[in-house]
């Protein structure tokens, strides 16, 4: 069992956990997830690490509540246990030689950017981040964020926080001024490192994406998780999650994420109407 | 007086079109007269040609003789001798080939049902079986097994039998191999194969599970932890796909993932369990082994109403078990033999709506020695489908290899061990099961987690 030593809500829909997990946490790197499952009838499900203390033996993941595991994930409390946490699994990202990059997150994704800007940052490299939301309640890791970065540029889709655009926008003005990065990082949802990678293409930036396909295992045993890159069939679990942004067919990708839309939904209802019977009861 | 029956005594299975609906066992085992009676069909020979045919040589003669006289007990402990898991063995075991091909009973008519036998005998026991504890003496030395498969269990049984304190590190959440995750309840019921894992954990083995070597830990880092051999059985998991257009599509998946789904994860059981699968109406398996033949009848059971096993060659080749076969057409799996697929085509937003297959021929005998399937020029069509199942074969998860330094491998990814020892280019280190062989059967990967037993035994007490 694995224990939840700290909990902390984001926002509305986004907890953060540290999760008492000593072999997980001696190995782990940015960039690299891992594996949780509840109980006897859970999910596997993947969680990138967002932070881990090597001597506490302690790795924290932050998640968004979109389905059944992940409420019911956020519905655990500090003390409270989960039956498999399994990982350090995917490669860790690789950032020789970058001198200035720029990082991007979307939404929740500022979450899985997190770790890459603070360990580029505390490499030294100029890191410049730009961090998207739809409105400004959802806005998360603000502090963290600046903290890591040499500039955070925060837009909203509505403008609620007065700077209103897409992340794309800030990053093509940010490069029109003259800014020179070495390597733009993306991550978010598909269509936002789509956009991005489209842009960057056109002015030659390397840019990598984080991909999150449906997994199971985690360790190269299914290839439900394969992403065509280059034209080639890759597993997103063992070969990624990273990769070059300019050679991931996303609209594949896309369409593969909703493969169990019409499930997820029963399962999700399912959640909510055992929630809904256990506050009458 | 022996039964000179020429048939083996039959055993009570559910009716075909029941059981094609339900995820219960397929074969219901002998009662205790059954086995009686067919052990009297056993000639007790004296040169045993039987037992040369047993990968781990059971000793088959001898339980059977005890079976003959009732005593089932005595049986169980002679079979345990040389086989620690003999209700997988006889429900899985590929006997056809090995054990009951030598039995000198097949010369004329069926041979001796030793794999119904030693199921009977190992249900037996579970039922009315005193676990006995065996008294081992310790002799303080870690040995390290990666993997929880048949090879693995098998290893770390043995060398738990010799004294040696024995952990075995476990990729998923539950131990097992592809006895849980691939093989479905209805041919080896779970609970079956976690008590003959509970037998293997009596002896003093650790299982610790969610630990991927190679990523968790490395090899080196588990001699750092104190460990003084270590073996791999780490299976042959990675899933090999055609390279035809369409592979991506919605709906098309390897037969390890549709087979892990349901059941490692029980998608069976969805919504009350978590995870879930896609079945559609018509189903396509690609392939002609055990996998194929698992993955076409648990489509069948989830509520396929056609489902296509497609294989290039014809039944003499292919590769599953006998009785799975027969089994699988009993039910209504539709054989396309001699077919083989070379597109799936996709509706526009993504989903497949069909698989476009080539009929074959047979050729000349290739390096195998199995006549070379040969396409039909213009004989294409499309199979009508949703879903496209591929169990075309699967090969060791490069995993291990990349992150242990000096540990030699062939090209497709096995590793290279000793055939007597399993010892590989690693000092200490030694593999053994698919992992070495690819993907091939569970008494194999028994039969080299034995020998690699012996070896790390062997080697240790070299040391001093
Ligand atoms: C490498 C990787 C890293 C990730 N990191 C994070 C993270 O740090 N924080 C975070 O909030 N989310 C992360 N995700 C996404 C997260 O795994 C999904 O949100 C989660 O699985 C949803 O499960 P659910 O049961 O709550 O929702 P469901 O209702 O089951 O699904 C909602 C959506 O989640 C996705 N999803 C469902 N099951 C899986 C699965 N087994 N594997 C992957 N995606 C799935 C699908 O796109 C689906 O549409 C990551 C995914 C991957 C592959
Ligand atoms: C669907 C299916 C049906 C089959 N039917 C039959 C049959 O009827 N009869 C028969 O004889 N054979 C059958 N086989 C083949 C047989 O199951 C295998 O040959 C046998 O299980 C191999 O045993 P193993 O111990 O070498 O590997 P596996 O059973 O594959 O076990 C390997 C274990 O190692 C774990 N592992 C892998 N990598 C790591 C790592 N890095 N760290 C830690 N753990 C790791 C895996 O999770 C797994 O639990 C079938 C196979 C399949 C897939
Ligand atoms: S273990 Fe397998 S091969 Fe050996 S006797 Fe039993 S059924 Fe036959
Ligand atoms: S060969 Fe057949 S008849 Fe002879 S001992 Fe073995 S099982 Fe019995
Ligand atoms: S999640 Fe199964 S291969 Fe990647």
């Amino acid at each position: 069992m694995f224990k939840i030593v700290r909990k902390e809500v984001l926002n509305p829909s986004v907890k953060l956990m540290e999760i008492e997990a000593p072999y997980v946490a001696k190995k782990a790197q940015p960039g690299q997830f891992i594996i949780f499952r509840i109980d006897d009838a859970g999910e596997r499900i993947p969680l990138t690490i967002a932070d881990y203390d090597r001597e506490k033996g302690t790795v924290t993941i932050i998640f968004q509540e979109v389905g059944k595991s992940t409420k019911r994930l956020g519905a655990m409390e500090a003390g409270d246990s989960i039956l498999d946490f399994v990982g350090p699994l995917g490669v860790a990202s690789h950032f020789d030689g970058l001198k200035k990059v720029a990082v991007i997150g979307g939404g929740l994704g500022t979450a899985i950017a997190y770790p890459q800007a603070k360990h580029l940052h505390s490499m030294g490299v100029e890191v410049d981040s730009i961090v998207g939301f739809r409105n400004k309640e959802l806005i998360i890791l603000e502090k963290e964020m600046a903290a890591a970065s040499s500039r955070l540029f925060i837009a909203t889709d509505d403008g609620s926080n007065g700077n209103k655009g897409f992340v794309t926008d800030i990053l093509k003005r940010l490069i029109e001024d003259g800014n020179k990065y070495d390597m733009v990082i993306a991550i978010g949802p598909l269509i936002m490192m789509k956009v991005v990678s489209n842009l960057t293409k056109q002015y030659g930036i390397k840019t990598i994406v984080s991909m999150n396909p449906v997994m199971i295992d985690g360790t190269g045993m299914c290839g439900g998780c394969r992403v065509t890159v280059g034209g080639k069939t890759k597993f997103a679990c063992v070969d990624g999650p990273d990769f070059d942004g300019h050679e991931v067919d996303f609209d594949e990708a896309m369409r593969r994420q909703s493969m169990y839309k019409s499930e997820e939904k029963i399962s999700n209802e399912k959640h909510e109407c055992r929630l809904g019977g256990e506050v009458n009861a | 007086m022996p039964n000179m029956s020429l048939e083996k005594v039959s055993m009570p299975e559910q009716d075909p079109n029941v059981r094609n609906k339900n995820f219960l066992e397929v074969a219901l085992g002998y009662t205790e007269d059954m086995a009686r009676e067919e052990a009297q069909r056993c000639l007790q020979c004296k040169s045993k040609p039987c037992v040369q045919g047993c990968p781990v040589n059971v000793q088959i003669p001898e339980f059977i003789k005890l079976v003959a006289e009732g005593n089932f007990e005595e049986a169980y402990n002679k079979i345990r001798e040389t086989n620690s898991l003999p209700a997988v063995c006889g429900r899985v075991c590929p006997q056809e080939s090995q054990c009951e091909q030598l039995c000198v009973r097949a010369k004329k008519g069926e041979p001796v049902a030793i794999g119904r036998l030693e199921r009977y005998v190992a249900d037996w026991n579970m039922r009315n079986g005193k676990s006995k504890t065996e008294d081992i003496k310790k002799l303080n030395k870690k040995v390290a097994v990666v993997g929880s498969g048949p090879a693995g269990l098998t290893c770390a049984g043995d060398l738990a039998k010799m004294g040696y304190d024995v952990t075995i590190f476990e990729a998923f959440h539950t131990p097992g191999g592809v006895l849980m995750y691939g093989i479905p309840e209805f041919r080896l019921p779970k609970d079956l194969v976690q008590s003959e894992i509970e037998t293997v954990v009596k002896l003093g083995v650790e299982i610790r599970t969610n630990m991927v070597i190679g990523k968790v830990l490395s090899l080196d880092e588990l001699y750092d932890e104190g460990y003084e051999a270590i073996f791999i059985g780490s299976g042959a998991g990675l899933p090999s796909f055609m390279g035809i257009p369409g592979e991506n599509l919605n709906g098309v998946y390897s037969a390890n993932e549709f087979l892990t789904r349901i059941n490692l994860m029980k998608a069976y059981k969805f919504p009350d369990c978590d995870t879930p699968v896609k079945v559609g109406e018509n189903v396509a398996v690609v392939g002609g082994g055990n996998v194929a033949m698992d993955a076409a009848r648990s489509a069948k059971r989830l509520g396929a109403r056609n489902v296509y096993i497609v294989y290039r060659r014809s039944e003499a080749e292919m590769p599953a078990r006998l009785e799975e076969v027969h089994h699988a057409k009993e039910e209504g799996i539709n054989f396309r033999l001699l077919n083989n697929p070379t597109k799936i085509i996709g509706t526009d937003d993504g989903w497949v709506k069909g698989m476009e297959c080539v009929e074959m021929e047979l050729g000349e005998p290739d390096s195998s020695g199995r006549r070379r399937p040969v396409a039909k020029k213009g004989s294409e069509y499309v199979l009508d489908v949703e879903t496209v199942i591929i169990a075309i074969g699967q090969s060791p998860n490069p995993l291990i290899k990349a992150t242990t330094p000096g540990l030699e491998t062939q090209k497709w990814g096995g590793i290279i061990a000793d055939e007597e020892t399993g010892a590989t280019s690693r000092e200490g280190v030694y593999a053994g099961g698919d992992a070495v062989t690819g993907a091939a059967t569970v008494i194999l990967a028994m039969g080299a987690g034995k020998k690699a037993a012996k070896a790390i035994d062997e080697y240790i007490r070299s040391k001093g």
